[in-house]
C-alpha cells in the first residue's frame, strides 16, 4: 500500500488558474475556512469553496470524506445536530449565515435542500407539502398558492403526473415521485441556492434520469450544489466538481478538467476507480 | 456410543422441562386474569341478582339492614370527573414538559427528566398526606376561596363552600401524579419522529415551534392521544391520594355537583368501606361489583391507549419502508 | 429569461415580513414550555421539603422501634409498621420474583410466536390494573379460600403488582444480550437452560436487578391492597394469621386522626418510607448510570480508533 500525501489545494489557485473571467464572476455562495467537528473529531477541515451564480457544483469523494457534512453547513443544518461544532463563514450574497448578529431564519429561506431519502410530510397532501414553506412565510391567498404550486411542480417535472389529484396524500406517490415532490417543495420557497444530497441515490435508473434532467433545467435559475457518489452523474450534470477526502478539499475545478486531467494524484486515483 | 445416546436424551428432556416451566410462567398471567374475572363476577353476583343492571344506573348507597340499596353511578361519575379534570390539567403540562426535554441539551434535559420521573416514585399515600396537610391549605385559601367568592353565585362550577376536600383538589393532585407517565411516553413518541422530517421543516426556514407544528405533532398525534389515555388509565385506578382528598361523600351526595363539592370514586369507596362491610349483607358484593365495573373501565381505557401508541409506531415503520 | 426572474422576485416580495413575529412566538413557546417543567417540579420539591421538615421532628429511636401509643397521645412509634413493610416486601418478592423472571425468560427466549405476543399483551394490560382490585382478588382467593385471615393475602396482592413489571424488565434485559452469546453456548454443546441461566442471565444481571429493585420500591409504597388484606395493626408481627401493619397503612390511619400528634407521627412515618423508596430509586439510577457511562465511553473509544 503506497502512502499518499494529502495536499489540499486552495480554492484560489485552482479556480483563478482555470476560469476565464474572474473579475466580473459573481459568486452566489462562498464558504470560507469551514471546519466541522463532532466531539473532537474533525469531519470537515478548513474547507474554502466559492460557488458561481447559476452553476452546478458537484461534490464527490469516498464514503466518510465529509462531503455531506460540508453540504449541510451551507444552510446551517448542523444547528440540529447535538455535539456538532461549526467554525468559519458561509456567505450568501455577502451575508455570513453564521454571523452572530443575524438570525439565520432570515437567510435560510434563500437556500433550499433536497435530502438523500425523500422525506415528504406524510400526513399532508401533495398540495400541502409544496405550500408548507409558503404558509410559514405568511402567504395565504389561494390563487397565489395554486400558482406557485403549479410552477414548482412543473419545474420538478411532476406536474403532469399529479395535476389531476393534488389532494392525494404525499406518501402514496412512488419513491421517484416523492423525491421530485421534495424538489418542488424546496423550489416553492423561491430559493436562490439549491443543495442536493445524493438526490437520486435511492431511485431506479429511469427516475434518476428524470431527476438529472430536472437538475440541468434548474441551472438556468438557481445555483446548485450536489453531493454525489456517482462520478458519471457528476460528469453528466455539473459544471464544477470538488473532490474531498477525509475532510479535506483536495481539488476543485471545472468538471471536465478534473476528470480528464486531475492535478492531484489522489484525485487521479479516485476518478480512475482505484478506491472509494 | 451408548453413553452418547443417553446424554442426548437427557439434554432433550431437561430442555423440555425448562421450556415447559417457562411456558407455564408465561401462562400465569392469563390464569390470573381469568381467575380474577371469574372471582369478581361470582362474588359480586348477589348484588347483580338483587339490583340487576340498575346497579349501574342507581344512585343510592344504603348499607343499613333491611333497607339495603346500592348503585354505582355516583362513583362512576366521580371517577370520570376527577380523571377528566386531571387530564385537562395534566396532559398539556406533560406535553409541554416532553417538548422542553426532547429539545433541551442533555446537560439540562437528563437531570430534569430524572426529576420528573421521580414524581412517579412518590407513593400515593404520601401525595395524599402532603395534599391533605400542605397543598389543600394553600389551594383552598389562594385559589378555591377567591374563585368561590368571585363566581360562586353565577357559575355552578364554583358554588359550594370550599373546604379543600373536594373534587378539584383531588383532581389537581391526580394531574400531578399522571405527569410522569404521560410526559415520558410523549417524549418517546416525539423521539420516534424521524430526523428527516424535522430536517425538512428546518430546511423550509421554520422556527423550533413551527417545526413542532409541521413535523412532530402531525406525525405523533395518534401516539400523543394514546399517551394521554394512558394517563387517564392511571388516574382511573388511583386510590389513596384521591381517598384522602375527595371528601368521601356517598350516594346522592357523591354525584359531582360543583368543583368545590365532595365526591367519591369507585376505588376510594372500596378502600373506605370494604373492611367494615359485613359479608352477610349485600354490602360486600356491592363493593366487589364496584370493583368489577372499575376493572372493566380500566381495561377498556388501557387497551385503547395501547393500540393508539403501538399504531403510531407502525405508521413510522410504514413511512420508512416507503 | 428575465420574465422568470421577475416572477421569482414577485413571489419573493409576497413573503410577509413576519420573521420577527415568528421568532417572538417561538421564544414565548419556549418560556411556556419551560414553565411547564417548573410547575411539575415544584410539587416534588414541596413534598420532599415538607416530609423532611415535618418528619424529622418525629424521628427518634423510640419512634422507630416502639409500638404506637394510645390514640392521640403522641407517644409510641411505628416499629410494627417498619417491620411489617419489610416482611411484606420479602414475602411478596418470594412470590413475585421467580414467576416474573421465568415469565421474562419465556417472553425473551421462547417469545417469537403468536402465543407469546398474546401473553405479552396481557402482561402489559395487567400491569395497569388498579391495585385495589388486586387487593380484592387476593382477599377473595386467599381469605375466602383458606377460611381465615392470612398475611399471605397481602403478599400475594403485592406479588401481582410485581411480577408483570419484573417480566417486562427481565425480557428487555435478556433481549439486550447479543444473540452471539447464545450461539456460542450452543456451539459448545450446552443445554438451553444452562445457556440461559449461566450465560445469558449473568450478562443481563444488572438490568434484571434494576427491574426487581424498582418493582420492590413500587410495592413498598402501595397501600390500597394492604387495607383490604393485612388490615394494619398496632402490634408487632406475631403470626401469619393475624393482621399486620405496614408503613403506608400506618400513614393513612394516622392521617385520619384529628390530633396534631398523630399528624406529626404521620410525617415521621412518611419520612421513613420516602427514604427507603428514594434510596432504592436513586441507588438503582446511580448504579445504572455508572454502568451506562462505562458503556458509553467504550463506544466513543471504538469510534475514535476506526476513523483515525
Amino acid at each position: 500500500m503506497t502512502t499518499l500525501t494529502i495536499k489540499p489545494i486552495s480554492m484560489e489557485s485552482s479556480i483563478l488558474s482555470e476560469s476565464p473571467s474572474t473579475v466580473d464572476t459573481k459568486y452566489k455562495m462562498i464558504a470560507e475556512n469551514v471546519t466541522v467537528s463532532y466531539g473532537g473529531i474533525d469531519a470537515v477541515k478548513n474547507v474554502t469553496m466559492k460557488f458561481k451564480e447559476k452553476s452546478i457544483t458537484a461534490l464527490i469523494g469516498p464514503s466518510g470524506c465529509g462531503k455531506t457534512t460540508f453540504l449541510r453547513c451551507l444552510n446551517r443544518m448542523h444547528d440540529m445536530t447535538k455535539n456538532a461544532k461549526v467554525t468559519g463563514k458561509v456567505m450568501i450574497d455577502d451575508v455570513d449565515l453564521y454571523s452572530k448578529e443575524i438570525d439565520p431564519i432570515y437567510h435560510r429561506r434563500k437556500v433550499g435542500m433536497v435530502f438523500q431519502k425523500a422525506n415528504p410530510f406524510p400526513t399532508m397532501s401533495i398540495y400541502d407539502n409544496v405550500t408548507a414553506g409558503l404558509r410559514l412565510n405568511g402567504i395565504r391567498d389561494k390563487k397565489i398558492l395554486d400558482e406557485i404550486v403549479e410552477d414548482s411542480l412543473k419545474m420538478a417535472y411532476l406536474w403532469d403526473e399529479v395535476k389531476t389529484n393534488l389532494k392525494k396524500p404525499a406518501i402514496e406517490l412512488s419513491g421517484g415521485q416523492q423525491q421530485r415532490l421534495c424538489i418542488a417543495r424546496a423550489l416553492a420557497i423561491q430559493p436562490e441556492v439549491l443543495l442536493m444530497d445524493e438526490p437520486a441515490s435511492a431511485l431506479d435508473p429511469i427516475a434518476t434520469q428524470k431527476i438529472e434532467e430536472t437538475i440541468i433545467e434548474l441551472k438556468n435559475d438557481y445555483t446548485i450544489i450536489i453531493v454525489t457518489h456517482n462520478m458519471q452523474q457528476a460528469i453528466r450534470v455539473s459544471d464544477y466538481t470538488g473532490f474531498m477526502y477525509l475532510g479535506d478539499l483536495i481539488e476543485f475545478r471545472e468538471t471536465t478538467k478534473l476528470f480528464t486531467d486531475p492535478k492531484n494524484e489522489l484525485t487521479s486515483k479516485y476518478v480512475k476507480g482505484h478506491f472509494g | 456410543m451408548t453413553n452418547f445416546n443417553l446424554n442426548l436424551k437427557k439434554k432433550i428432556t431437561s430442555d423440555k422441562i425448562f421450556k415447559l416451566a417457562a411456558t407455564l410462567a408465561g401462562t400465569y398471567v392469563l390464569v390470573i386474569v381469568v381467575l380474577m374475572a371469574f372471582q369478581l363476577m361470582s362474588e359480586s353476583y348477589p348484588i347483580w341478582e338483587k339490583e340487576g343492571l340498575s346497579f349501574i344506573t342507581k344512585t343510592d348507597w344504603n348499607a343499613v339492614e333491611d333497607r339495603e340499596s346500592f348503585g354505582v353511578l355516583p362513583y362512576i361519575l366521580g371517577t370520570l370527573t376527577t380523571s377528566a379534570i386531571a387530564m385537562m390539567i395534566g396532559v398539556p403540562l406533560s406535553i409541554g414538559i416532553a417538548m422542553f426535554i426532547s429539545d433541551a441539551p442533555p446537560k439540562i434535559g437528563v437531570p430534569l427528566g430524572f426529576l420528573v420521573e421521580l414524581l412517579a416514585a412518590v407513593p400515593s399515600v404520601i401525595y395524599g398526606l402532603w395534599g391533605l396537610f400542605v397543598f389543600r391549605i394553600y389551594f383552598r385559601d389562594w385559589i378555591e376561596t377567591p374563585l368561590h367568592n368571585a363566581f360562586g353565585d353565577n357559575i355552578w362550577l364554583f358554588s359550594g363552600n370550599p373546604y379543600g376536600l373536594d373534587i378539584l383538589t383531588a383532581s389537581v393532585i391526580l394531574a400531578i401524579m399522571i405527569i410522569p407517565t404521560v410526559s415520558a411516553v410523549s417524549r418517546e413518541i416525539m423521539k420516534a419522529v424521524p430526523q428527516q422530517q424535522k430536517e425538512a421543516a428546518y430546511m423550509l426556514g421554520a422556527t423550533k415551534w413551527e417545526m413542532f407544528k409541521l413535523a412532530i405533532f402531525p406525525y405523533s398525534k395518534t401516539g400523543l392521544i394514546g399517551a394521554s389515555i394512558l394517563g387517564l388509565g392511571r388516574a382511573v385506578g388511583e386510590t389513596m391520594a384521591v381517598t384522602m382528598l375527595i371528601g368521601n361523600s356517598t350516594g346522592l351526595g357523591a354525584i359531582p355537583s360543583s368543583l368545590f363539592g365532595p365526591s367519591q370514586t369507585m376505588s376510594s369507596v372500596i378502600a373506605n368501606e370494604f373492611v367494615e362491610a359485613s359479608p352477610a349483607s349485600v354490602h360486600m358484593p356491592a363493593l366487589i361489583g364496584v370493583g368489577l365495573v372499575l376493572l372493566l373501565i380500566a381495561i377498556v381505557i388501557n387497551v385503547v391507549a395501547h393500540l393508539l401508541v403501538t399504531r403510531m409506531l407502525k405508521i413510522k415503520e410504514g413511512a420508512i419502508n416507503n | 429569461m428575465n420574465s422568470i426572474q421577475q416572477k421569482r422576485q414577485e413571489y419573493r416580495s409576497l413573503f410577509k415580513q413576519n420573521v420577527a413575529k415568528r421568532l417572538l412566538v417561538d421564544k414565548s413557546v419556549r418560556v411556556i414550555v419551560f414553565s411547564c417543567v417548573v410547575i411539575a417540579i415544584i410539587p416534588l420539591g414541596s413534598i420532599l421539603f415538607e416530609v423532611f421538615k415535618n418528619g424529622l421532628a418525629a424521628i427518634s429511636i423510640e419512634f422507630l422501634t416502639q409500638t404506637p401509643g394510645a390514640v392521640g397521645s403522641g407517644e409510641g412509634g411505628i416499629g410494627p409498621a417498619i417491620q411489617g413493610t419489610l416482611i411484606i416486601i420479602g414475602l411478596a418478592s418470594l412470590l413475585g420474583v421467580p414467576i416474573g423472571v421465568m415469565s421474562g425468560i419465556f417472553l425473551s427466549e421462547y417469545g417469537d410466536n403468536a402465543f407469546a405476543r398474546f401473553v405479552r399483551f396481557f402482561n402489559d394490560v395487567f400491569m395497569e390494573f388498579p391495585s385495589i382490585i388486586l387487593g380484592i382478588f387476593a382477599f377473595l382467593v386467599i381469605v375466602l379460600f383458606l377460611g381465615h385471615f392470612s398475611v399471605w393475602a397481602g403478599a400475594f396482592a403485592l406479588s401481582l403488582i410485581m411480577f408483570p413489571i419484573i417480566a417486562r424488565t427481565t425480557e428487555e434485559s435478556l433481549k439486550m444480550v447479543p444473540v452471539t452469546y447464545r450461539e456460542a453456548g450452543t456451539a459448545l454443546g450446552l443445554k438451553k437452560w444452562v445457556i440461559t441461566f449461566r450465560i445469558v442471565l449473568s450478562a443481563a444481571k444488572s438490568g434484571m436487578i434494576t427491574g426487581i429493585l424498582l418493582s420492590v420500591s413500587r410495592i413498598g409504597g402501595e397501600t390500597a391492597p394492604l387495607i383490604i388484606t393485612i388490615l394494619g395493626s398496632s402490634q408487632f408481627f406475631s403470626s401469619m394469621d393475624t393482621p399486620m401493619d405496614a408503613l403506608p397503612l400506618r400513614i393513612w390511619r394516622l392521617s385520619l386522626l384529628p390530633y396534631d400528634s398523630a399528624q406529626l407521627q404521620g410525617w415521621g412515618a412518611a419520612l421513613v418510607l420516602i427514604i427507603i423508596i428514594l434510596g432504592i430509586n436513586l441507588g438503582v439510577k446511580y448504579y445504572f448510570m455508572n454502568k451506562k457511562s462505562g458503556l458509553f465511553e467504550s463506544i466513543i473509544k471504538q469510534r475514535r480508533n476506526i476513523t483515525k
